[in-house]
């Protein structure tokens, strides 16, 4: 049976909400951990901001709240339904897309989505404060696990699969690629050289926020360095939240639908060209560009995927 | 009919077992302390499973409801469903027959077997289907009617449902959780499946597509999409019988023919089963405001390049004022008395009907002709004297707008209450698919009213379910 353009529009942003959920709890997470052991005056409220930025969503906070706070940035990223970004919202949005295609996506992976969703919203958000709120974001990040490895485990390799996987990578790349840009100017050259606490604190905040802390050590047998952790986000094929990874993965789901419906389509070439900018390169090369210039390209190019997908397969 | 003890289906008036109901009489003798209980727990995790918890969408964030579901079986004998069946054959087969002529010859009102008016001023009548052709002369294709019992050979028929009957998925997923909770007393029984459903509904849709079709037509569900409380069913269906899931948006027409949008372009679409209301399915011929329907699909259906099941302007058929010539119709078509009876209905427009309703309205049920649901109605005997004024000054100020019945006794049932077991009262929805033949599921949908006493059965009003058996000879 042919899929309806709409139902690889649902399935691929179901994936694409699942993994914005978990990357959300992630940034809180590390933004809460820098506020607890900042000892500067008005040092916590400057993490939960940086944090706010790099999910983008400083400009809606500040038209909601006056003082950034633990509990108001909370609130603001996790419950609150009028963030489009909150784990609330991507949560819901997950949740309606997979009832919409409640056909097309196996009953483990209906029943994960359902049960956190279900879950989710019986939780009060003033019961949530402190461990509860670590409690909770670990929590997030587990129910992505877990309907991820329910995808994994039991849907079909089928075009449905390609648009989940797609949705899945190309939300991640974006995430990182996020992180990185939003402290891109810690990661200069010039800057290793320093390598003050303040840096150190800011390396630490950008691997976390990536789940790469303990793998940098695995991958460099190396103290912090900008340069690694540079390379390490961007170029390293076996650090799966890796932009270069993330664009292999994508490019082989559409790899997989040009197989399936026999012909290439204007997504296959933007995906050559988002390709195109992490490989056959290095950090070096990358510097010399200008790191910022480098992510605004790659975001670009990310997008660029995203429509011409859409137009490609007939969402609408 | 209807006089003070109701029909116990269980026991007979001196307390011993019906035929039918001697083996569930032994297994439920045989429950452990609590059994009934703990099962009724395991029934609610089946169900969970099933994906019934999102049977009904209550709000924007996804609170959904739960039909209750009783977990003692409701049990019909070989010789007593094949009266009913074939009861019910004649019915659907005469509607259709009525629905033919009346959006052609109209001889039935030129005969003057039925006032005219009461067709033609109709609000269920639908003029833009005068002098289509639908697939095999068949308007009404999946039928659920809505049937009483009030004594050992004594049936009634409430209602027939023409349009877009819903429930279907319950008398599957009923069935589903009963044979994993009691699989000893199936081993015991011989119960007639109903889980041939879903292929029977495909064959008859196969069966009423356009001649231009291939020999494996294209079926789509239409639905409303994910906030109508049936979508469950939708999806349900969809995927039981492999058909495409569409929303108004997925579809859409071009020369004259009816396409779904897919990741690789146009397919073509030979037959519609939509479960969106007439009103909303074309916004170019009926409700322009409509965003659910698709625009220019009547066209196509008028045409000859898509069948739409059920076919628009079924609901003259099934209107509570028309309800009340059914037998008539049977007659005029067939040439046959009815076989199943209709619930006597009185007319309040006449003057002498209405002073007798009028006075005796503590014993009787008011129906508002265009109600639904359990909304809008009254049973006499269970409601208070302000409510029977009231009801009197509706009938007065409106006659027409009102059907009024005898209160039937309804038929009661053994069901679990509190991990015991108590007589409630039961109806039963049978499920009818007309195409090339007419293929009736045996069973059915048993609604029970959990409230001792009641006699209202919608969900709406604290009904629940019940796994329906007809056993096999």
């Amino acid at each position: 049976m042919r899929m309806l353009g709409r139902t690889a529009q649902n399935l691929f942003w179901l994936s694409r909400y699942v993994e914005r959920a978990e990357n959300m709890a992630r940034l809180l997470e590390v933004g809460y951990r820098m506020s607890l052991t900042s000892r500067r005056e008005g040092g916590a409220s400057e993490h939960l901001v940086s944090m706010l930025k790099a999910a983008e969503m400083d400009e809606a906070f500040a038209e909601r709240h006056e003082v950034a706070d633990v509990d108001t940035v909370a609130h603001f990223m996790m419950f609150d339904p009028a963030n489009p970004s909150s784990v609330y919202s991507c949560l819901l949005a997950a949740r309606t897309n997979a009832r919409s295609v409640r056909t097309a996506i196996t009953t483990d992976m209906w029943e994960s989505m359902n049960g956190a969703w279900l879950e989710f919203s019986q939780i009060k958000p003033r019961d949530v404060r402190g461990a509860k709120l670590l409690g909770l974001l670990q929590w997030v990040r587990q129910r992505s696990h877990e309907f991820r490895g329910a995808l994994l485990g039991t849907i079909l390799r089928d075009d449905g699969f390609a648009f989940l996987q797609a949705g899945n990578f190309v939300e991640r790349a974006d995430n990182t690629a996020r992180i990185l840009d939003m402290k891109y100017y810690v990661l200069l050259p010039r800057s290793s050289l320093v390598g003050g606490e303040i840096d150190i604190q800011q390396w630490t905040l950008i691997l976390r926020a990536a789940s790469a802390h303990r793998s940098y050590g695995h991958v460099y047998h190396d103290r912090y360095k900008a340069h690694n952790i540079a390379d390490f986000l961007i170029l390293r094929t076996e650090m799966p939240r890796s932009l270069v990874y993330c664009a292999h993965f994508v490019r082989d789901n559409l790899n997989l639908l040009a197989r399936l419906y026999g012909r290439r389509e204007a997504c296959h070439e933007a995906m050559d060209d988002l390709l195109k900018l992490v490989e056959g390169t290095n950090m070096d090369q990358i510097f010399a560009h200008g790191l910022h210039e480098f992510l605004n390209d790659f975001i670009d190019g990310n997008n660029r995927v995203t429509d011409t997908l859409s137009a490609s397969y007939n969402f609408y | 009919m209807g006089e003070n003890t109701p029909f116990d289906e269980m026991y007979n008036a001196d307390g011993s077992v019906r035929e039918p109901y001697r083996a569930l009489s032994e297994w439920l003798g045989e429950q452990p302390e609590k059994g009934l209980a703990l099962m009724q727990v395991d029934a609610e995790a089946i169900f969970r499973k099933l994906g019934i918890t999102f049977a009904v969408y209550g709000s924007e964030e996804g609170t959904e409801k739960v039909i209750p579901f009783d977990v003692i079986p409701r049990i019909i004998a070989a010789n007593e469903w094949r009266k009913l069946s074939r009861g019910i054959e004649q019915r659907v087969k005469a509607l259709n027959a009525f629905l033919y002529d009346i959006y052609h010859r109209q001889e039935i009102l030129k005969a003057g077997r039925i006032p005219e008016k009461l067709i033609l001023n109709n609000a269920a009548f639908c003029p833009q289907m005068m002098g289509l052709e639908p697939a095999r002369g068949v308007y009404a294709h999946i039928i659920g009617v809505d049937i009483v019992r009030v004594g050992p050979d004594e049936f009634y028929v409430l209602e027939d449902n023409l349009r877009t009957p819903s429930g279907v998925s319950y008398m599957l997923e009923d069935r589903e959780a009963m044979m994993m909770l009691a699989p000893d007393l199936f081993q015991r029984s011989k119960v007639a499946p109903v889980e041939t459903y879903p292929e029977n509904l495909r064959r008859t849709l196969e069966s009423v597509a356009p001649a231009g079709a291939g020999r494996n037509p294209v079926i789509a569900v239409l639905t409303p999409g994910i906030y109508n409380s049936a979508y469950f069913e939708h999806s349900f269906l969809a995927d039981q019988m492999g058909a495409q899931l569409c929303e108004g948006q997925d579809l859409f027409v071009d020369g004259g023919k009816v396409y779904m949008r897919t990741t690789t372009g146009p397919e073509r679409v030979d037959v519609i089963y939509r479960r969106i209301d007439d009103d909303y399915l074309d916004p170019l011929t009926f409700r322009p405001d409509s965003m659910l329907g698709v625009p220019g699909i009547f066209d196509a259906y008028r045409a000859g390049n898509v069948t739409l099941v059920n076919a628009p302007g079924t609901g003259i058929a099934d209107d509570k004022a028309v309800y009340t010539y059914v037998p008539e119709i049977i007659e005029f078509y067939l040439g046959e008395k009815a076989l199943l009876n209709n619930v006597p209905t009185y007319n309040c427009t006449d003057v002498d009907q209405r002073a007798w309703v009028l006075e005796n309205i503590g014993d009787l049920v008011v129906k508002e002709v265009h109600g639904s649901g359990g909304y809008g109605m009254m049973v006499g005997p269970t409601s208070t004297k302000a409510q029977h004024e009231e009801f009197k000054k509706k009938i007065i100020a409106r006659p027409d707008n009102y059907i009024v019945q005898p209160t039937l006794a309804l038929s009661t049932c053994p069901t679990h209450i509190n991990n015991d077991v108590a007589p409630r009262h039961v109806d039963l929805r049978p499920y009818v698919l007309v195409g090339d033949e007419v293929r009736i599921t045996p069973g059915g949908l048993t609604r029970v009213a959990l409230k001792k006493g009641s006699l209202v059965v919608n969900s709406s009003q604290g009904g629940g379910t019940k796994d329906t058996w007809v056993l096999e000879d």
